[in-house]
């Protein structure tokens, strides 16, 4: 590991007062990264405790901590209770051990990757800009379907972050100057084009203090996390789901896909195409195929297009109460 | 160098550190504790497990300079007073290890998912009305931890006879 200085932030308000480096949440993608010397900073920021690890519940949202613990987020009553496909998610990531450590915050912010970012012997223009991709042509099995571009086709691995653009969540930073900035979570990452080294729209500096999440989200809602192994994978397809039904129309639909593409996808085009109908499996099918209508596959990962259309309308049925497979 | 101080199977430690050492090689190196291994040095292996301020974590991935002030078990502070916690028994009991080498990370875990169970911390595969100690449970919980002898049969039932359930 190549060193550095190593500072403590006290509190948010103190951003400006810090070397500018790295922020330091659980670690446990940073430091892997950094024995790698994939990751070299020369200031880590220590930012776990700094105050921003509580959940608190406000009028019309609840305000997650940047620094609350994937475990103590998935575990907490009111999560569990009103935001069920959040709980079930982070506790289909990773181990207990990892999620113990791992912070909301830093969650969002591990990041997107796959096997050749990893391997320094191989070319990854999310590693070494320009250098080219040998996932393009190697084994792409866990690789982008959606929204890729011919740099980079690397997944973003949270299971969390697919549950939180399902919900609508909003994420809340403050900037070296004191000012702060909301993103929607399905805005927070970038699609990869031809800067695939920057994950994220964050400007240097910026530290995500919070996450919000909307009071009185839609009633029903659903994780499914399709991998090889029935713990510690990362997901093949995952989906999250939150909708209401009324007089047996669905309203407020909201899709969100992992495993996919450079980001936790929205499947925007299939809402639109469901909002307010009712349920029937040949629509859903039919605004599913719609979605992956630009889908395109690299070889090994071809299979992801039929899979993840099915994995969505297997949920479906199944939160709208039409059964079968 | 840094200063830290923590608090490691009960004795306060006063040390100073390079920032990149990981819990893990403080504790190996520095302090002189052999019993957690280092397996990968990348999370995945799970022989690192310490149990911190009683949540479990892989000291691997984590710098020893974020510690001040934690508490710090590993596998040499499950016993007490000379008695084998009741986990270690079990393992000896349901001859849960053959090379033994994972066997430090899989006691502070299993400690540690007792303590978990205990206070009703859910995992992916608990249902609605509460945490039940079955097979399905405890693998669940214990799939941070790998055993390359294969010995997951014996150790989930060591576990199992521990949290005193007998499905």
């Amino acid at each position: 590991m190549k060193p550095f200085d190593y500072q403590r932030l006290e509190t948010p308000e103190h951003l400006g007062h810090v070397e500018a480096g790295r922020f330091l949440g659980g670690g446990t993608n940073l430091i892997d990264l950094m024995k790698h010397q994939i990751e070299t900073p020369d200031v880590l920021v220590d930012v776990t405790r700094a105050g921003m690890d509580r959940i608190e519940e406000r009028g019309d949202a609840v305000l997650i901590g940047s620094q609350v613990s994937n475990t103590d987020l998935a575990s907490h009553p009111l999560i569990r209770r009103d935001y069920p496909v959040l709980s079930s998610a982070l506790l289909s990531g990773a181990t207990q051990q990892l999620r113990n450590k791992a912070t909301t915050g830093g969650n969002l912010l591990q990041r997107t990757r796959c096997q050749y970012f990893y391997d320094t012997a191989r070319a990854c223009n999310k590693r070494e800009p320009g250098s080219g991709c040998d996932a393009l042509d190697g084994l792409n099995r866990f690789h982008a379907i959606l929204g890729a571009s011919e740099n980079c086709i690397a997944v973003h691995p949270s299971d969390m972050a697919v549950a939180m653009a399902a919900l609508g969540a909003v994420v809340v930073t403050r900037k070296r100057d004191g000012t702060e900035g909301r993103i929607p979570v399905t805005e927070l990452h970038r699609l990869p084009g031809d800067r695939p080294d920057l994950d994220h729209v964050l400007d240097e500096g910026e530290l995500i203090v919070a996450v919000e999440l909307p009071a009185s989200p839609p009633r029903l809602q659903s994780y499914r996390k399709v991998r090889d192994r029935s713990s510690y994978a990362f997901a093949v397809v995952s989906a999250a789901i939150a909708l209401d039904l009324e007089d047996g129309h669905m309203r407020n639909l909201r899709i969100a896909l992992g495993g996919v593409a450079h980001k936790p996808w929205r499947a925007t085009k299939a809402e639109a195409m469901l909002e307010g109908k009712m349920p029937e499996a040949a629509l859903f099918m039919e605004a599913l195929e719609q979605e992956m209508a630009d889908a395109e596959g690299h070889g090994h990962n071809d299979f992801k297009k039929i899979l993840a259309p099915r994995v969505v309308v297997a949920m479906l049925r199944e939160l709208t109460g039409l059964g079968g497979n | 160098m840094y200063p830290l101080m923590l608090t490691v199977n009960g004795t306060v430690h006063d040390v100073e550190i390079d920032p990149r050492r990981s819990l893990l090689d403080l504790v190996r190196e520095t302090l002189g504790l052999k019993g957690p291994k280092k397996g990968c040095d990348h999370g995945q292996c799970g022989a690192c497990t310490m149990i911190v301020n009683g949540r479990r974590i892989n000291s691997c991935l984590s710098l020893a300079v974020t510690h001040e002030g934690d508490t710090v078990i590993t596998v040499e502070g499950l016993s007490e007073a000379g008695e084998l916690h009741p986990l270690q028994q079990a393992f000896i009991d349901k001859d849960a290890l053959q090379c033994g080498f994972c066997t430090p990370g899989q006691l502070c875990s299993a400690a540690a998912l007792v303590d978990e169970i205990r206070e009703g911390l859910p995992s992916v595969v608990t249902g609605e009305v509460g945490v039940a100690m079955t097979n399905e449970e405890i693998r669940e919980r214990m799939s941070g931890n790998l055993c390359r002898c294969g010995a997951y049969n014996n150790i989930v039932e060591a576990i199992r006879t521990v949290s005193g359930d007998k499905r």
